[in-house]
């Protein structure tokens, strides 16, 4: 069947096709129905596309779109590390949108619904199209179509300082993405060609002329900024508070991860391992700010109010652990980065859904949602177990208990570093997981062991939440027990990169 | 039967049925898993069971020998008793987080590698935070993260030694592991903090008396006992142990006088008998090992007991100040009576549980000709019997009348309390059925003149200076008072560090009017701002600020690669 072959096309056409749709039908119910299906069919293709690439010819699948060849024509290229974030794209896709349905309800006028589930649409368009393409003009496209479509997306909540974060976002993304085009500029001027393969190639004779360093620098930091590398950070926190729940475990999984992603693909695949690594001190860099991530951003959780802005800075400090493994330079560190960017997206879906939740269990019948501060969470336990003890389960995998994906994903850093022969590094991984403590535990002590305010009663978040939360929490703690489909894959993935950034 | 099952999850697994099941099945669930995991294990022959293959490495979780053996059985009977004690309590959060606690315990005793000990490591940390909690008071929240960042930081040393000994070795197995390297001192470090080694110990006495009056019995019987079990495996003839052993022995006793919160007394006393376990394994021959073994095995039993005397004072009276009680005896007779016989058993009185146990270590430390240390351990019982023989039951339940009239205990604590207060009167008349279960064979007879006279005058002179200080109106009175131990280095003196250094610095400007000392006051400042909603962390930036940093990023990057 002919349509097996055109996966790679379709996975970024069908969520393309379902945002106009959803704009033109102008329903919140009926746009919902569209994207949904949209990103469900997306997920299915790339668990098609997973399966494909392992029986493909070198591990690569190569798609040329309108049948031009490259370097004329476009490419898609889906090899084991696209294949995988694609899965965490659009599986996560899949989730979170059927949460939207109950979650946006109170946080966004029913008559801007259809234009929420167009921006998600938008959304993931863009996020898997910078994952597929081979192009390094696409990605730019594709980035920005995810951008302005999260500017949106952040726009919508409820709260009115959602606006001021989606503005300050947009800024920042806006200064990153041209740092971006800059980049890409340099590499055009001194390469003649868009296609990344193509680019590789024709870089290895020119590699340290001084346009191609600067080249790297732009995208760097360009690509630094989108991933929120400290203390590039700013934006994040105000943007994943004051966002919609549903927007805010979306992005929180996907648009970070997406922009690793691009941050690998361009020093790995296009720079190639031999410049950025052995000829410039970028590693030493990456340490310095990865560390700095880890233990600042975790000491700024720990001191947070809101419970969403909490989880905010500490994705700031786990995007430190992913770098970090970037930073050794080495398969294992690599493969321990692709394990926890798996691993943390999960994770941190979870609980931003079940904080969703929380947010309408606390809020009183018609009234405006209130802001989770941890004053109100006072022995929240009682009235939503449910939600409660999910927060608990996947912060204990933010922590890096054992049992829960967390403690892989650290276990492969503790053993690159190790491997680096960086001992220090082990303790200071070791250290700021003792911040995550203090900040889960915080959490923990509140909603547990303070007395309930008088009156309240059990009031869950419905079960169109629920599900799709607990089936992320089930998550972290399958992959932390059975590991043979995340380390299988992180650690093919990161082979078949350092095999060909050799 | 193939023992391939953890006995762990027995009570871990079972514990997470316990808040759905209704009231009388509840209680009979839960007295019926320790019985039952005591039961499979009796079955399980010994040898490595349960051999599973993770992240590339064989992790045996179930090592059953005779050093396991017995810890799986005192930690099993723990449990029992602990839950027989705690059956009145409807707070099931504690049920549960008192049987996964004793559950990853019991796993970590079983562990036959260093990561299944890791991993058991940091649960016993997790769950046993949450008895401290249970309480519920301002008071009981920052003791419980203070206990719980000890622990796990604990768990962390644990986890960076394994690892770096794994590197050494290229094995993960949990036998001997010595202080040749940097691994083993790593380790050493993570078991100590359990143990409560000098400056390592601050933790116990911090956070089991906040606990609640049953939490405190669960509390008491694991932590600090899995620390001697690991230490006996892995450490096992370090001679550096002697020492730190006999410190431990001997220092709590002053502690242990002044202190007026009757359960820190015991806090301390629990110390100083975990010294005496540590001298053992310092020691590490045949003797001292089964000595430390089985005084750790008679310490779970009388300090459960009476730790659950006292946990049945603060139930019905709701205070455990020395200066606020007395005159209990009439009240509560029986928890007097069981009080005496835990008492009675840590003094080491001749037939009673402490008498057959501690008197291997001595005679081991005798036999070895380490004098010195004999002498301090010599004074450390004699104060044994001071604090904890004579002080916890005389200001509790005789001294002056404190006016306070209350009911007797619950029947299921004196049930507890009974059953512990016959094990320890039975080990001490039969210690033959406690010998038989020791890793050596026993070659000992602790009934003989010269044990019982020596021991019985030492009681006797210690009683009589009591006596006398009492009498005169020397011995230190029950005060309502802070004593100050070492963490206070780093829960005042840090912070008034800081506070005296920008005072000092505020006159040294003032009087110099420089500007460099401004430059610092500014630092200290700045470091005090960065926990406030202000602080440059926390606050968010304006767009400017933020353009700012990126064009500093890539100057940093450009002009890193040039020069480069």
């Amino acid at each position: 069947m002919s349509l097996v072959l055109h996966l790679p096309a379709l996975q970024v056409v069908l969520p393309l096709i379902s945002a106009p749709l959803a704009v033109l039908l102008r329903h919140g119910g009926v746009a919902f129905a569209v994207v949904t299906a949209a990103a469900w069919a997306a997920f299915a293709c790339a668990i098609g596309l997973w399966l494909q690439v392992g029986q493909a010819e070198g591990g690569v699948i190569s798609y040329h779109i309108g049948s031009w060849p490259p370097p004329w024509g476009i490419e898609y290229r889906v090899d084991r590390l696209a294949s995988f974030v694609l899965l965490l794209v659009s599986g996560m896709a899949a989730l979170v949108l059927p949460y939207s349905r109950a979650s946006i309800e109170r946080e966004i006028p029913r008559e801007l619904h259809y234009l929420y589930y167009a921006m998600f649409g938008l959304c993931l368009t863009g996020l898997l199209g910078i994952t597929i393409t081979g192009d390094a003009f696409n990605i730019f496209v594709f980035l920005e179509i995810s951008s302005l479509s999260t500017y949106v997306l952040i726009a919508l909540g409820r709260d009115r300082r959602a606006l001021a974060a989606a503005y300050r976002y947009l800024i920042m993304g806006s200064i990153g993405a041209t740092f971006i085009v800059i980049g890409i500029g340099f590499l055009y001027l001194m390469t003649g060609t868009l296609n990344l393969v193509d680019m590789a190639e024709r870089l290895r004779t020119i590699e340290s002329s001084r346009p191609v360093l600067a080249a790297l620098a732009f995208i760097t930091v360009g690509v630094s900024l989108k991933l929120a590398l400290f203390p590039l950070h700013q934006w994040l926190p105000n943007a994943y508070t004051y966002a919609p729940s549903a927007a805010t475990a979306f992005l929180a999984a996907t648009a970070t991860k997406v922009s690793v992603y691009v941050l690998i693909r361009f020093w790995f695949s296009v720079f190639g391992e031999s410049l950025v690594f052995h000829k410039l001190p970028l590693p030493q860099i990456l340490l310095l700010l990865s560390l700095a991530a880890m233990f600042a951003a975790s000491f700024t959780a720990i001191f947070q109010d809101n419970l969403k802005r909490l989880f905010a800075y500490s994705s700031v400090g786990q995007m430190g652990y992913i770098t970090l493994g970037m930073s050794f330079d080495s398969v294992n560190g690599l493969d321990a980065a692709i394990l926890h960017l798996f691993n943390h997206g999960i994770t941190k879906a979870a609980i931003f859904l079940l904080i969703g939740g929380l947010v309408l269990g606390l809020a009183k019948p018609g009234a405006v949602l209130p802001t989770p501060t941890f004053d109100r969470l006072a022995g929240l336990a009682k009235r939503m177990p449910f939600t409660c003890f999910g927060i608990v389960l996947a912060g204990l995998s933010l922590i890096g208990v054992p049992g829960t994906a967390g403690f892989i994903s650290k276990w492969y850093l503790i053993l690159a570093a190790m491997e680096a022969g960086k001992f220090w590094i082990v303790g200071a991984i070791l250290l700021s997981s003792l911040l995550a403590v203090v900040y889960v535990w915080r959490f923990v002590e509140v909603a547990y062991f303070k007395p309930a305010p008088e009156g309240s009663v059990r009031q869950e978040a419905p079960l169109s939440m629920l599900i799709p939360a607990w089936l992320l929490v089930i998550g972290t703690i399958w992959f932390g027990l059975d590991t043979s489909f995340t380390v299988g894959t992180a650690t093919e993935a990161a082979l078949q990169l350092v095999r060909v950034g050799k | 039967m193939s023992g391939d099952f953890p006995v762990a999850l027995i009570l871990i697994l079972g514990a997470v049925l316990i808040p759905v099941l209704p009231g009388l099945l509840r209680k009979a669930w839960m007295l019926a898993l320790p019985v039952i995991a005591f039961g499979y294990l009796l079955a399980i022959p010994h040898g490595l069971h349960g051999q599973v293959e993770l992240l590339g490495q064989t992790l045996t979780l179930m090592r059953v020998d005779k050093l396991s053996f017995l810890f799986g059985t005192i930690f099993l009977l723990a449990a029992l008793l602990s839950v027989i004690y705690a059956l009145h309590v409807d707070d099931t959060m504690q049920h549960v987080a008192g049987l996964v606690y004793a559950g990853a315990a019991i796993g970590a005793v079983f562990a036959g590698d260093l990561m299944t000990l890791f991993i058991y490591w940091e649960l016993t940390a997790v769950s046993s935070v949450l008895l401290v909690w249970a309480r519920r008071g301002e008071h009981s929240a920052a003791t419980g993260m203070r206990y719980v960042i000890v622990q796990l930081m604990s768990g962390m040393f644990l986890l960076a030694g394994a690892l770096l000994h794994w590197r050494a070795t290229g094995s993960l197995e949990f036998g001997h592991i010595g202080l040749s390297n940097t691994a083993g001192l790593l380790i050493l470090i993570g078991f100590g903090i359990k143990s409560a080694f000098p400056f390592l110990h601050n933790w116990l006495m911090d956070a089991y008396p906040e606990a609640t009056p049953t939490g405190t019995v669960f509390l008491s019987a694991f932590t600090t006992k899995l620390g001697i079990y690991a230490l006996a495996r892995g450490f096992a003839g370090t001679e550096e142990l002697v020492w730190i052993g006999t410190l431990m022995a001997a220092f709590p006793i002053f502690y242990a006088v002044i202190e007026n919160d009757l359960r820190r007394v015991l806090a301390y006393s629990m110390n100083n008998q975990l010294g005496f376990m540590v001298v053992g394994i310092g020691i590490g021959t045949e003797l001292a090992l089964n000595g430390a073994v089985a005084h750790a095995f008679a310490d779970i039993i009388f300090k459960g007991l009476l730790f659950m005397s006292m946990g049945a004072v603060l139930f019905r009276t709701g205070t455990i100040k020395g200066s606020e009680l007395g005159g209990l005896y009439k009240s509560m007779p029986w928890t007097t009576g069981f009080c005496i016989v835990g008492a009675a058993s840590i003094s080491a009185f001749p037939l009673f549980s402490g008498f057959v146990t501690k008197s291997m270590i001595m005679s081991a430390a005798a036999m070895e000709g380490m004098t010195l240390q004999w002498l301090v351990l010599l004074f450390a019982s004699a104060g044994v019997f001071h604090h904890a023989g004579i002080k916890i039951p005389y200001f509790a339940f005789f001294a002056h009348d404190s006016g306070i009239r209350c009911q007797e205990a619950p029947r299921n604590m004196l049930v507890a309390m009974g059953i512990a207060a016959a094990l320890c009167i039975g080990i001490g008349i039969f210690p033959g059925a406690l010998y038989a279960l020791l890793p050596y064979t026993v070659n000992y007879e602790p009934y003989t003149a010269s044990h019982v006279v020596a021991q019985t005058q030492l009681l006797f002179y210690s009683a009589l200076a009591f006596a006398v200080l009492m009498r005169t109106g020397i011995y230190p009175p029950e005060l309502k008072s802070v004593n100050l131990d070492s963490d206070w280095l780093y829960r005042k003196a840090g912070w008034g560090f800081v506070v005296t250094f920008r005072l000092a610095l505020t006159e040294t400007r003032a009087g110099l009017g420089g500007i460099i000392e401004g430059r610092r006051l500014a630092i200290a400042d700045f470091l005090l701002r960065q926990r406030r909603p202000e602080g440059m962390l926390m606050r968010s930036w304006p767009t400017g600020s933020m353009a700012l940093w990126v064009m500093v990023m890539l100057l940093a990057y450009l002009v890193l690669y040039y020069v480069g």
